[in-house]
Parts: structure tokens; C-alpha cells; sequence
């Protein structure tokens, strides 16, 4: 009986296709890196409030510098601090938490220079304060924040550990209030797709939240809002490959991406 | 003499095939070596407080009695399917098969939105329980069963049809010669032969249901005692003490390999 003795043809089979398997690996990784080779690259972690205005600044910001290609990374802030402290390419961090920058402040540091001139802990960029986000319609006929403690009212809050559910929860105990939350989301967007999908008769997101699903949510502005006022700074790292350009962003995003901002539901500080 | 002879021992001999080795330890060092970082980062002086707290508790007791009902949910109705799959022939049988699958290779998270637009208060079925029975699923214990068993149940079906398809049918054959009915034939032949494959899918189902995450945070919500099971924890944890996430992740990682280890025992080695 023939014993299947591997033929020198079918080695040479499986060496092919394991340098085959090896070259394509490497080809796709190779993909993943993006980069063309020439211009300037700029990569941006931004938290995930950030999205919309961040790219539609970046549009013009690539329009005035077209040898630079701005790349973004956005999550929640403190993902993105994990990220900045495990070594992370990035050259700016904006996060909407002081807090959260401080300990990048701490941690790995920004910019000498750019830090002298314009803040130790960074630049706040811009402030967001909550809203009681309700359904289009706002079925359950919320009027104020009162009424999220009302026993048939579905709420949904960010959880505790995120900025905005600490931000929920200080405003609640300014108000004096016991809410039974249904959920307590992992970031202030899931919130927003409940209350949107309504799953839930309310809940507290913030003002540009409330802006970007316009039309599907309804927000109601709330007096104890100001109790927890978020400051979003922004700031040059110190592990920047090209200080300059992300200097020259973040003057941007401050001047000509002030409407952006403003637009999209924003404060000044 | 033969080649064979000759053969034989210079195989065994014959040094070990790098060009498998080096790869096979490299991946399973690579599969092994987070699970090191874990326990060199683990908080160990504060470990014995943290595991009692009351959070991790109700948080691991979810997570054990989710899995282990959506595990005999999908047994309920995954077996039947598997047999339906396995031994009988109607038309679209392929497309069926294909769309068992579906759960295990798109990302969960799809399985909760899609979860949410039927099933959720406003959703295509879900608006009927709503007005007529008063049910409201998400963000109820309910909700984390419902979504462990859509993305867990591919897992047993899988393994009990390939179970079934290995069984030797001449023993149902002959048990329908001598007058016994379909589900007989079913309870008293098919099922003692293929319960190796039932318990390992079994195994497989309740260990992809304790590690669920995306389906349930999005359909079910997160809310501790009520639907935030040890993976929710775990990522909730991250976002402000890591310490804390990681002392969760090794309390599941101990949990798993424990139940994992004494299952298999009984199970797969009968």
C-alpha cells in the first residue's frame, strides 16, 4: 500500500502557501499603517463628544495645510488617557474631563513649550452642561427634573464611573433627589440611543448630545445644569512627533472651529 | 524490506520540525501571556476585601444564573433543532443551517440592536408584549438570558448536529424496525448516543453566555444586581479604576477555568 509520504512538490505546496500566508499578513499590517510617506501626519485622540466637530474642523484644517493629513481616535476620555499612558502615538489629547487630563499631565506629560504658553493643565476648550433628554414628543410628559424620580418613569444615567454619570449624579444630589435609574449606560451616547429608540421616558445626556439627534430628542434645559458644568481641555503631548503642526491645530480648533463648536451645542469658558 | 521500515525510525528520530514548533509556541505563549499581565498587575494586598464586595458578588451570581438558564434554554430548543438539522430533510434545510450560524460570526453588539428594534418597548414585537401584557424586557435579568441564548445557542447547535451526524443511524434504524415511534426513537436511541456532543456544546454554550458582553449591554442595559453581569463589570470598572477591573476579570477567569475544568471531566471524558 502507497503511505502518504509528503512529495517534495507538495513541501514545496506548503512552503508556498506559509510564505504566501506570511507575505499577506504583512501586506495587510502594512495597510493598517496609513501612511502615504510624504506630508505630515497628525493624530488626534479626542473623546468621543468630539466626533462631529473634530472632523468637520479637520475638513478645513486639511484645506488650509493640504500636506497634512489629520488621523482621529475618539472614546471616552479615560480609554483614551489608558491609551495615552501605554504608549499611544498621539500628538493632541482633548478630553472632557480635567480630571482625566491632569492625570496625562501627570503621567506623560505635554509639551513643554506649548504648556508655558497657554496652561500647565491645558487649554478648556470649550464647557457642556446636561439636559433631560426625552423622546420626540416626550410621551411621558417630563417637564423637570423632578419628574425623574417618578415611579413609572423608565431613566436611563450613565454609569457613575464615566464623566457624565458623575456629572448626573452630583446634579441629582444638588436637586435632592432619588432617582431609580433602569440603566446605567457605559457611555453618554448609549443614553442617547435609548432615550432616541424610546426605551426609556428620559434621560440625562448633554446639551450637544441633544443637538446631534435633533429632531429624534427633545432636551429640557434644568436649573441644577450648573452644578456640574464640564470643561473640555485640550493640549499639546509631550510625546508629539511634531509639536509645531499640533500646536497649529489646536489654534485652529480654538479660532476657526469656535462656530463648529458653538453650532454643535457647546459653551465658552 | 520495505521503505516502511526504514522509515519508521528515522522519523522518530529526526529532530523536531522547527517550522511547526516555533509557531506553536509562540502562539501559545501569545494566547497565555495576558493572562500573566493580569496576575502581575493584580492588586494582591487589597484582593481579599475586593473579591467580597458586595458589587462583584451579585455581579458574578448574575452572570453564573444568566449563563446557566440560557444554557438550558438553548438545550430546550437547540437540541430539537440540532436533530431537525441533523436527520431530517426539508426544503430550505441548507439556508436554515446557514442562518443558525449567523449569531456566531457577526459581532454581538449587532445581536443587541438588532434585539432592541424588536424586542425592546418600541420594537416590532416588542410594542405588542408592551401594550397587551405589560412586559418590558430590556433592562430586566430577562433581557441578559435573551441575549446570552442568541449568541450562545449556535455554539450547542453546531456541536450537537455534529454529533448527531457521527452517530451510527443503524441503531435508529433497528430501533424503528421493532415498532418503536419517532420520539422514542429520539429519547431511548439518538439522544444517549450523542450526549458526549450535547454535554461538550453544553460546555461551550454556558462558557460564550458567561463571557457575553455586547449584545447584553446594548439590549439589556448595565445596571448593577439587576443586568450587569462580570463582563459589564469588568468594562464599567475600566473607565475609572483598573485595579478594580482587574481583580474582576481574574475572580471570572478563575470562575471559568474551575467550572470548565470539573465540566469537561464529566462530560467529554465519560
Amino acid at each position: 500500500m502507497p503511505e502518504p509520504t509528503p512529495g517534495p512538490s507538495q513541501g514545496r505546496a506548503a512552503h508556498g502557501a506559509g510564505a504566501a500566508l506570511a507575505a499577506l499578513v504583512l501586506g495587510v499590517t502594512a495597510c493598517w499603517g496609513g501612511s502615504t510617506g510624504q506630508g505630515r501626519e497628525l493624530t488626534v485622540f479626542a473623546a468621543a463628544s468630539l466626533t462631529d466637530v473634530f472632523e468637520e474642523i479637520a475638513v478645513s484644517f486639511e484645506e488650509e495645510h493640504p500636506e497634512v493629513e489629520v488621523t482621529f481616535n475618539f472614546a471616552g476620555s479615560s480609554q483614551l488617557a489608558q491609551q495615552i499612558g501605554s504608549g499611544a502615538p498621539a500628538d493632541v489629547f482633548a478630553a472632557a474631563d480635567t480630571e482625566i487630563m491632569e492625570q496625562v499631565v501627570e503621567g506623560e506629560g505635554l509639551a513643554a513649550d506649548w504648556a508655558a504658553e497657554h496652561g500647565e493643565d491645558g487649554l478648556v476648550l470649550v464647557t457642556n452642561t446636561l439636559r433631560i433628554a426625552v423622546p420626540a414628543g416626550n410621551p411621558a410628559g417630563i417637564e423637570e427634573l423632578a419628574d425623574l424620580a417618578g415611579d413609572d418613569v423608565t431613566v436611563a444615567l450613565c454609569a457613575q464611573e464615566v464623566p457624565c454619570g458623575a456629572a448626573s449624579l452630583t446634579v441629582l444630589e444638588a436637586a435632592d433627589l432619588k432617582v431609580a435609574p433602569a440603566t446605567l449606560e457605559e457611555d453618554v451616547r448609549a443614553v442617547l440611543t435609548k432615550v432616541e429608540l424610546d426605551e426609556v421616558d428620559a434621560g440625562l445626556v448633554y446639551a450637544t448630545d441633544v443637538t446631534s439627534a435633533e429632531g429624534r430628542v427633545e432636551g429640557l434645559e434644568f436649573d441644577e445644569a450648573e452644578e456640574a458644568v464640564n470643561h473640555y481641555p485640550i493640549g499639546v503631548l509631550a510625546a508629539s512627533g511634531d509639536p509645531g503642526l499640533a500646536a497649529a491645530w489646536v489654534e485652529f480648533v480654538t479660532t476657526e472651529g469656535a462656530p463648529v463648536l458653538r453650532k454643535a451645542g457647546f459653551g465658552t469658558p | 524490506m520495505s521503505r516502511r521500515d526504514r522509515r519508521v525510525p528515522r522519523t522518530r528520530s529526526g529532530r523536531m520540525p522547527w517550522v511547526l514548533v516555533l509557531p506553536a509556541l509562540a502562539g501559545l505563549l501569545f494566547l497565555v501571556s495576558p493572562f500573566a499581565g493580569l496576575l502581575l498587575r493584580a492588586p494582591w494586598p487589597t484582593m481579599g476585601r475586593r473579591i467580597t464586595e458586595p458589587e462583584v458578588l451579585a455581579a458574578l451570581w448574575l452572570s453564573l444564573s444568566t449563563a446557566t438558564v440560557a444554557t438550558l434554554v438553548s438545550l430546550f430548543l437547540g437540541v430539537p433543532l440540532a436533530w431537525m438539522l441533523a436527520r431530517t430533510e426539508f426544503p430550505g434545510r441548507r439556508l436554515a443551517r446557514a442562518l443558525v450560524t449567523i449569531p456566531l460570526v457577526i459581532p454581538p453588539v449587532v445581536g443587541g440592536v438588532a434585539l432592541l428594534l424588536v424586542l425592546g418597548r418600541n420594537g416590532v414585537v416588542g410594542q405588542y408584549l408592551h401594550s397587551w401584557f405589560a412586559i418590558t424586557l430590556p433592562f430586566t435579568p430577562t433581557a441578559v438570558v435573551i441575549a446570552q441564548v442568541f449568541v450562545a445557542m449556535p455554539f450547542l447547535v453546531i456541536s450537537v448536529e455534529g454529533a448527531l451526524r457521527g452517530a451510527d443511524r443503524r441503531y435508529e434504524e433497528a430501533a424503528a424496525t421493532l415498532g418503536a415511534s419517532r420520539v422514542t426513537i429520539f429519547t431511548r436511541v439518538t439522544l444517549p448516543m450523542v450526549l458526549p456532543g450535547i454535554g461538550a456544546g453544553a460546555v461551550l454554550c454556558w462558557a460564550r453566555a458567561l463571557g457575553e458582553f455586547g449584545a447584553t449591554i446594548t439590549f439589556a442595559g448595565n445596571f448593577p444586581g439587576t443586568t450587569q453581569t462580570m463582563p459589564l463589570a469588568v468594562y464599567v470598572a475600566m473607565q475609572r479604576d483598573p485595579e478594580a477591573a482587574i481583580v474582576l476579570s481574574l475572580v471570572l477567569l478563575l470562575v471559568c477555568l474551575a467550572v470548565l475544568a470539573a465540566l469537561r471531566e464529566r462530560w467529554t471524558n465519560p
